[in-house]
């Protein structure tokens, strides 16, 4: 996902002089290109977040749009402040981008891990959040937080995360996409861990459960248009995210459906426990831990259903 | 003061970075320019500084060390391993390092692990912690001394500032900054990032009592760090000049091992040139 996301910034950055890009010390080589496209908009402001989004609040002011990035926890909730006051109540173009979100960095332990980043900053007013599934989401996240005249942020894994989508779709801020029709179940998840979802579908479909899949890339704002329909229309509706049930994907929907009364549709949530992960091991173990792998998915829609 | 064998020291700070760098090799765990830079100043710490370990672990008025550059851990581990701060059994899972469901990863943990006195990984955490373990420990009457460790890109961050503004105004002298300057951060060179220098004048402009000292001569920074208080009144910046990478020549100031995990073949020639085999 970084790979991408750096290559498309590169590209933006050749045709769009607005756009700045601050790094907190890291992604080493990564934006090398960039740097020879726009020697004069890129900065490493060194190991310094909360002085970086304050960095760019002032270049948005003076008409840019800078894009900062780091790893994820450092460039959200370290700055928080920064976050809230500098950009979101001067509503700023500025697009804060988390490399490494939810359990990518298992291996580095809790000071890396992010599954409060979206819980956090969805308070926020003026906050976009959008949260890409693969390589492809990213590209047109990318470029629709690029169109966007507000702060956004853009939640990345890491890399050599797998395409989910076949061919690149209609990409819209707050308008989820169709990643598999199905009439049985409708799986509403955002994030790389959709691939344990499609896995999951194709598990149920074994015991002829027809799973819907919605990448919902967009955490807010939600698309409710879409939640009202689904819950009309299936019995059961799953949540899905590497992000802590509280304030999330889920705790969204959560919120939304119990303001909209009238709905029968059940709501089944998987996202990571209200504790730190202080197990050392791989992104696959932590899903494991959480019970996001494939096999819980199924296991849990299968209970669900009978 | 504790009578020391230096030529043992610097033989263990040898055998401590062949470790570290076997099990980087192993587990596939990076930043280990970031630690081969720091082992001698550990050293001088946990063998020529901070005595009775074990032994003191429990009690309240123990001196605290606080490794604020946490992704040193790789190196923090085997030297706690290597006092003795740990059951066997929690040495088996420091042998599994890498696998899933150890307690040792990439940083010190919060819980679990004994002598790690507090989770870091996130930088410019250590020194406000040091500062509050400091200013607890005067409220209590304890005389230990708190020392912290930092490297020199962490000094970026604006929290290191606030907290070297309190200790100035508090009056810390117990209190010691050790700074890991080897002149890199992750992505370049730490004076081209935000302008460091000058690095002691700075702590000094802060209200610390600050001096330079050579990061790998263990014994000059033993002495150091016994002559804690220094008589000035203010809490003390120790300035460590190191090289990144320090002890293996392929690996010495070049910052790609700032993230890069040795080879098999690469292990050998660096336990060679540290006349390991
Ligand atoms: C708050 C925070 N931001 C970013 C990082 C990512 N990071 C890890 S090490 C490092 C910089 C390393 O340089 P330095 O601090 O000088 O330590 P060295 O490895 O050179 O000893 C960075 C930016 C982090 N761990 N914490």
């Amino acid at each position: 996902m970084r790979n991408i996301f750096a290559k498309e910034l590169t590209a933006h950055a050749t045709d769009n002089d607005r756009i700045v890009m601050l790094s907190g010390d890291i992604g080493n080589r990564l934006f090398d290109d960039f740097k020879k496209v726009a020697p004069n908009r890129f900065y490493n402001c060194g190991v310094a977040e909360a002085n970086m989004i304050g960095m760019a609040a002032g270049m948005a002011m003076m008409g840019f749009h800078p894009v900062t990035y780091t790893i994820t926890p450092f460039t959200t909730i370290r700055c928080l402040e920064q976050i809230r006051i500098d950009l979101c109540y001067h509503n700023l173009p500025v697009v804060i981008v988390g490399t490494g979100s939810g359990l990518s960095y298992a291996e580095l332990g809790p000071t890396h891990h992010s599954c409060d980043d979206m819980g956090v900053l969805r308070i926020l007013p003026n906050m976009t959040i959008l949260s890409p599934c693969d390589p492809i989401e990213v590209k047109l996240a990318l470029k629709a937080a690029l169109e966007h005249d507000g702060p956004v942020y853009l939640r990345l894994g890491k890399k050599g995360e797998p395409a989910l989508h076949r061919e690149p779709p209609v990409f819209a801020i707050g308008k989820a996409i169709t990643l598999r029709p199905g009439n049985d179940v409708c799986i509403l998840g955002t994030g790389p861990v959709l691939a344990e979802a499609l896995t999951a579908a194709k598990m149920l479909e074994n015991e002829c459960v027809s799973t819907r899949i919605e990448s919902v890339h967009t955490v807010k704002p939600l698309d409710t248009a879409l939640l009202g329909e689904i819950f009309n229309t299936f019995k059961l509706v799953v949540t899905l995210e590497e992000h802590s049930l509280i304030g999330g994907l889920g705790g969204g929907v959560a919120e939304w459906l119990a303001d909209n009364s009238g709905y029968s549709g059940r709501l089944l949530r998987f996202g990571t426990a209200d504790r730190f992960f202080e197990e050392i091991g791989t992104q696959e173990y932590a899903r494991e831990v959480f019970g996001l792998t494939a096999e819980h998915i199924f296991a849990g829609i299968r209970n669900a259903l009978q | 003061m504790i009578d020391i064998d230096y030529q043992v020291l610097n033989q263990t700070a040898a055998e401590l970075r062949g470790i570290v760098i076997e099990t980087s090799c192993k587990a596939g765990v990076p930043h280990l320019g970031s630690c081969l830079s720091c082992i001698d100043i550990l050293t001088a710490l946990y063998w020529g500084t901070l005595d009775d370990m074990p032994s003191r672990i429990g009690r309240p008025d123990r001196d605290r060390f606080i490794l604020s550059k946490g992704h040193a851990a790789p190196a923090l581990f085997q030297v706690l391993a290597r006092k003795g701060m740990f059951p066997l059994d929690m040495l088996d899972n420091l042998a599994r390092y890498g696998e899933n469901g150890t307690l040792f990863g990439e940083h010190p943990p919060a819980h679990g692990i004994p002598g790690v006195e507090a989770a870091t990984g996130s930088l410019g955490h250590g020194l406000p912690i040091g500062i509050g373990m400091k200013l607890a420990s005067r409220m209590r009457g304890y005389n230990n001394r708190v020392f912290v460790l930092m490297s020199d890109g962490e000094c970026n961050e604006g929290s290191v500032w606030e907290a070297a503004m309190m200790a100035g105004a508090q009056k810390l002298e117990r209190l010691v900054v050790v700074i890991d300057f080897n002149k890199w951060q992750a992505t370049g060179r730490s004076e081209e990032v935000l302008a460091l220098s000058p690095l002691a004048d700075k702590w000094r402009a802060f209200g610390w009592s600050a001096c330079e000292e050579d990061g790998h001569d263990i014994k000059a920074l033993s002495e150091r760090f016994c002559t804690v208080p220094d008589g000035s009144g203010k809490p003390i910046a120790i300035i460590a000049h190191t090289v990144k990478g320090k002890g293996v020549s392929f690996m010495e100031d070049d910052n790609n091992w700032h993230y890069r995990v040795p080879t098999q073949d690469e292990v050998i020639s660096a336990r060679r040139e540290l006349g390991l085999i």
